[in-house]
């Protein structure tokens, strides 16, 4: 009976997922495209849905909530439902998406979106000699398989994420960093900008000119095609169309230079409404918490560099161990159990959330700044089953925040994960992500000025 | 050559709607191979002979400045993107007849053009109305052109074109559906497209762009 009442409220929650996930697909990623295929709505919906009823159920095991029988249950049909997706439905699909838009192999979509799959599959399993992620007494098929790999490619994506989102964050917010911009330089890369499209207009009006009085006489244009092609325009070619591809030649060199000042405008207007921005009340504020992120930056570095430095994993979580500290440094006195339980549940509460929204908001970016008409479905893919594989290896590390006594669930239904090799894992690539931001901001951020100078 | 009057035509819409291959196509005479992604203006100029034929013929270069991106981009592009729109003699607005979002589009993008901002209103927007206060005094002609045709299935080619035919109406401009049909490009490239006959003429001074 309870049973039922508690698979009940998991499924009601599912579903109050599965709606959030499609509303923000339908408002915030698809806003400027139209859905005509719905099932790769229907796809990102439910790996939303299942990678957040995750975490739902880590809570649960915090609180106390729902039967723990049944939380085991519903853990390991969870676990079950999401690898099915990651590893099977999104990559198949995926597959099938980007074998659609090729058009030679419009007929054999099937066929060839199975043959991508089982590539897939192929370099998926291969992702697992490498790592010492299993003890070897597991048989072929089973959860702790196709979960160790997941999660190492996760967790690569989780470093990497957060190691450039920790440099990032306090490049953008501190406005040290704001290069001066003034209204002048605006005005004379624009004036830079139109006088080129004057110049390649005043070019394309002689092609066309040419062409047209070539036409008149009855001289044909023809592009030299093909090897004879070549060989024939190097020894008779009509002296106007020569001059044609002179001229487009220029043309095509101009063309180049008006991208690069239309995006080195676009680049300074940005500048110009951040330096304005951080004027605000609002700004001040982002600047001061700037130097906080990059104190915690810099923290975050150097413990990963002892951890890795020094090979030690943390034993004990963070709250244990500042209830350790108050209890035996302060001595203060309170009821451990019961303060601790309501501590984790806060602080993973707020790892789960930051985590989530960060992802969307990060996805959201990335689409925005790649996406095309065309590709719009694949793209859309691809992040879902980056965010499937982020939620599982979060899940993984999450565990670490956690007392001793919530943490049997993680391991019972995960099986005999090498945890502590995912950790160091995290902290390498961390530290690589990190300090190659670093240098690549750096090298950015050198490189500007210098184009603006104005003399 | 400098003698001859300078038309600047703005092209605007969508990502992926095809204003490349319209421009191209106009110009060159030729279906675009490849279509890329256009970053920034590309501009391209076609010689046209005004009113052929008649003591009054006259020979204009239009330039088509065909602009790149999308109505939600960043505000520092768009600021960028309004350098463009300068001293313009006519717009034209393209859209993806596959496509409904590029044509609800189309009005910020117009807004965008004539330097208008969408003012709020208590109004309910109903259908026409609203939006026909704000292309009124609208002295810039403009055309509206709904591509790839030839994509959509042959029963569903009225319901669209009659919902098309309501946004030129809003617009107070003029209509051509275009179908892009290889069968009509000859190898020496100096052949038309085939326009499908729905040309509506409302209201506006439009200059007609006749194909030879």
């Amino acid at each position: 009976m309870s049973f039922l009442i508690d698979s009940s409220i998991m499924i009601t929650s599912q579903i109050f997922f599965f709606g959030f996930g499609w509303l923000f697909f339908m408002r915030q990623l698809f806003k400027d495209y139209e859905v005509r295929q719905y099932v790769v709505q229907v796809i990102f919906s439910v790996t939303f849905a299942f990678s957040c009823t995750m975490f739902e159920l880590i809570i649960f095991e915090i609180l106390g909530v729902l039967n723990s029988s049944s939380r085991y249950f519903h853990w390991k049909m969870n676990l079950c439902v999401i690898l099915l997706i990651l590893v099977f439905m999104v990559p198949f699909y995926i597959g099938y998406f980007i074998v659609s838009n090729i058009r030679l192999l419009h007929k054999q979509r099937l066929l060839f979106s199975c043959l991508l799959w089982l590539t897939f599959m192929y370099f998926f399993w291969k992702l697992g000699d490498p790592f010492p992620i299993l003890s070897p007494k597991h048989g072929i098929l089973s959860i702790e398989q196709l979960i160790s790999r997941v999660g190492v490619i996760g967790v690569t994506l989780m470093a990497l994420l957060s190691g450039f989102g920790a440099v990032n964050c306090p490049y953008t917010y501190l406005s040290y960093f704001l290069r001066n911009v003034t209204d002048t330089d605006i005005v004379a890369l624009e004036r830079r900008l139109l006088q080129t499209m004057d110049m390649i207009i005043s070019k394309k009006k002689r092609m066309a000119m040419t062409r047209r009085t070539m036409f008149q006489k009855g001289e044909v244009h023809n592009k030299p095609s093909g090897f004879w092609g070549m060989i024939k325009s190097v020894t008779t070619s009509a002296p106007g169309s020569e001059n044609l591809t002179l001229i487009q030649q220029e043309v095509d060199a101009l063309e180049e230079l008006s991208r690069q000042l239309f995006l080195e405008t676009a680049d300074l207007y940005a500048t110009k409404e951040r330096i304005e921005y951080s004027k605000t009340f609002k700004g001040k504020y982002f600047n001061f918490l700037g130097y906080f992120f990059s104190i915690y930056c810099v923290w975050k570095i150097f413990m990963a560099t002892i951890n890795i430095v020094f090979d030690r994993v943390g034993k004990t979580d963070p709250v244990t161990r500042g209830i350790e500290i108050t209890v035996n440094y302060l001595g203060i006195q309170f009821d451990v159990k019961f303060w601790s339980q309501h501590i984790s549940f806060i602080l993973v509460g707020i790892i789960i959330v930051t985590s989530i929204r960060g992802l969307l908001i990060t996805l959201t970016k990335f689409f925005y700044a790649i996406s095309s008409s065309k590709s719009s479905n694949v793209i859309v893919l691809l992040l879902a089953q980056i965010m499937g594989m982020y939620f599982v290896s979060s899940v993984l590390l999450i565990r670490m925040s956690m007392p001793l006594e919530y943490r049997t669930i993680v391991t019972e239904v995960l099986g005999e994960l090498q945890f502590n090799f995912y950790h160091r894992w995290f902290d390498v690539i961390f530290l690589v992500s990190a300090l190659s931001s670093i240098l690549f901001l750096y090298l950015a951020h050198k490189q500007a000025p210098e184009k603006h100078m104005t003399p | 050559m400098a003698s001859l009057d300078r038309v600047k035509v703005l092209v605007l819409g969508d990502s992926g709607v095809g204003k490349s291959s319209l421009v191209h196509l106009l110009c060159q005479n030729q279906v675009l191979g490849n279509p890329s992604w256009t970053v920034g203006c590309s501009v391209d100029v076609r010689v046209h002979d005004y009113k052929e034929g008649t003591p009054e013929e006259k020979t204009y270069y239009i330039e088509f400045w065909d602009v790149g991106g999308s109505v939600g981009s960043a505000s520092s592009v768009k600021s960028t993107r309004a350098v463009f729109y300068n001293s313009v003699n006519g717009i034209i607005l393209v859209h993806d007849l596959t496509n409904k979002k590029s044509s609800q589009n189309l009005y910020r993008w117009s807004l965008e053009a004539l330097n208008r901002d969408l003012v709020p209103t208590g109004v309910l927007v109903t259908n026409g109305d609203y939006d026909r206060e704000q292309f009124a005094d609208n002295q810039i002609p403009l055309l509206v052109i709904g591509t790839k045709l030839d994509q959509i299935h042959e029963t569903k080619r009225h319901e669209v074109l009659t919902r098309t035919a309501f946004l030129a109406e809003d617009f107070n401009a003029e209509e051509i559906n275009l179908v892009i049909e290889k069968r009509y490009f000859l190898r020496d490239g100096n052949q038309i497209p085939g326009f499908p006959d729905r040309k509506r003429f409302g209201g506006g001074t439009l200059k007609s762009l006749h194909y030879d």
